[in-house]
């Protein structure tokens, strides 16, 4: 069974959904000993990082998580999920779960497109990934194919092992992280059509 | 270069889609659920729904509504429309909404915009922007609130950069004068939104022929195209519309 991390942060249904049209079952879930039952967990989120990290400590799902990362299971972050997986967010100045070492920062303002275009905060529409190194959860997406973002903030891993996708932005910023078990994507899969359903089923099926 | 993106619009009146003239004459088109999958299907790329008549008994029946539409589509969802407390957006978000747009109780507390912003994330929070011309005005543009009923005596575009400094995500302007004629986008007004703000632009209001979609991007400076009545008595499709751009050389998502 997957679980999805329910701590109030946004559209869990949409998730929800996806995995279900993939043929997975699923479980929207804020019971720790459910989530640590599960055999890989989504963690969502939308919204700021203050927040989330407050209604994470409230519902006592700060040690879940932890523990979840480190039993090894499948671990899949998406947006706000993805970054308060790092150290800290100056969003709010927040102090975050620091599974991976680094931070999550504002897009600068200015912000130029390569033209010379101002560009947008928040990042908001579809992008595409470079990736950095293969990943089993990208096996068969198209280099080309484009995602839905929408955030103002962005992960900066610390060290360039955890890096394995990036997108352009004004700047050059990580858009998918991982380590181990743990994979992280700043953008929504369940938001971004046909490859997007690939990634999710792609992690339903990852053997780690 | 940005892909455009299309967002159709339903306004909503007691669970029903409606679209009128002038935000007045409205003529009943449809179940919301049919409306949404099919603009998904035709490949919208994201899908707003306006509360035109969002009284307090009208909420729960919101409610209904945005848990069936979301559970249909896998689009991003605006809910905008009578939505006045932090509890509202709470409820709305809950219920499926991706984002929501609010216009007048922003207006009349701008703290609600910080404050949402701060709770859920400065991306989910839209704020439209209605206005209509005036000359007393220093850019020549009235806030008006109420549906565009009732003008405000403040500059719409001192109000947009306002609430950016808010903590708003996107900015949705609709020119009182352009609304629902199909005779494309007030330019002036959108231009002069996007120039102040840094945030994402939702061109709005009397987009009616395929130049009018190419001008709102070239011309008013937006990265998202509104349309309502256009798309809702099918004088245009999606598709159309996004073939179109690509041709002109704009980036687009087509399905």
């Amino acid at each position: 069974m997957i679980a999805i991390i329910d701590y109030k942060a946004g559209n869990l249904g949409s998730v929800a959904r996806a995995i279900n049209h993939l043929g997975f079952e699923c479980r929207i879930t804020h019971n720790a000993k459910e989530l640590l039952g599960a055999d890989r967990v989504i963690f969502p989120g939308v919204g700021s990082a203050g927040q989330a990290m407050q209604d994470l400590k409230r519902m006592d799902l700060d040690q879940a998580i932890y523990d979840l990362y480190e039993s090894g299971k499948p671990f899949l972050g998406i947006c706000l999920g993805t970054q308060i997986i790092l150290e800290e967010s100056e969003e709010n100045q927040t102090a975050c779960l620091g599974l991976l070492p680094g931070t999550v920062k504002r897009f600068p303002m200015p912000l130029l497109s390569d033209g010379g275009k101002y560009l947008k905060v928040p990042h908001m529409g579809w992008n595409q990934v470079k990736l950095k190194r293969l990943h089993p959860v990208f096996k068969d997406v198209a280099p080309e194919s484009e995602f839905y973002f929408v955030h103002s903030y962005f992960p900066a891993p610390k060290g360039v092992e955890t890096i394995i996708g990036t997108t352009e932005h004004g700047i050059t910023f990580t858009s998918v992280l991982g380590k181990r078990s743990l994979i992280a994507v700043q953008f929504h899969p369940e938001k971004s059509g046909p490859p997007g359903l690939t990634i999710l089923k792609n992690f339903c099926l990852w053997e780690v | 270069m940005e892909t455009v993106r299309i967002m159709p619009c339903l306004d909503m009146k007691e669970g029903r889609v409606v679209k009128g003239i002038h935000f007045v004459d409205l003529k009943d088109a449809g179940d919301p659920v049919e409306n949404a999958s099919f603009y998904q299907r035709e490949g919208a790329d994201e899908l707003a729904m306006l509360d035109i008549a969002a009284t307090v008994e009208n909420r729960k029946t919101r409610l209904e509504w945005v848990k069936n539409v979301s559970s249909v589509i896998d689009i991003p969802l605006t809910v905008g429309g009578g939505i006045s407390t932090l509890e509202d957006i709470d409820l709305v978000l809950e219920a499926g909404a991706d984002k929501i747009s609010m216009n007048s109780a922003a207006v009349k507390d701008p703290d609600l915009v910080r404050d949402a912003a701060k709770r859920f994330g400065s991306a989910r929070i839209t704020v439209a922007i209605d206005a209509r011309r005036n000359n007393e005005m220093p850019s020549g543009f009235e806030l008006v609130v109420s549906g565009g009923r009732k003008p405000v005596g403040k500059d719409a575009i001192e109000w947009a950069k306002r609430c950016q400094e808010l903590g708003a995500g996107v900015i949705l302007p609709t020119s009182m004068d352009g609304d629902g004629t199909q005779k494309g986008y007030d330019l002036e007004y959108i231009k002069a939104i996007s120039d102040v703000v840094d945030l994402p632009v939702v061109a709005s209001g009397g987009a009616g022929k395929l130049e009018h979609f190419y001008e709102g991007v070239v011309m008013g400076g937006a990265q998202i195209l509104l349309a309502a009545s256009v798309f809702h008595y099918r004088l245009i499709s999606i598709r159309e519309v996004k073939e179109y751009l690509r041709g002109k050389g704009l980036m687009v998502l087509l399905p």
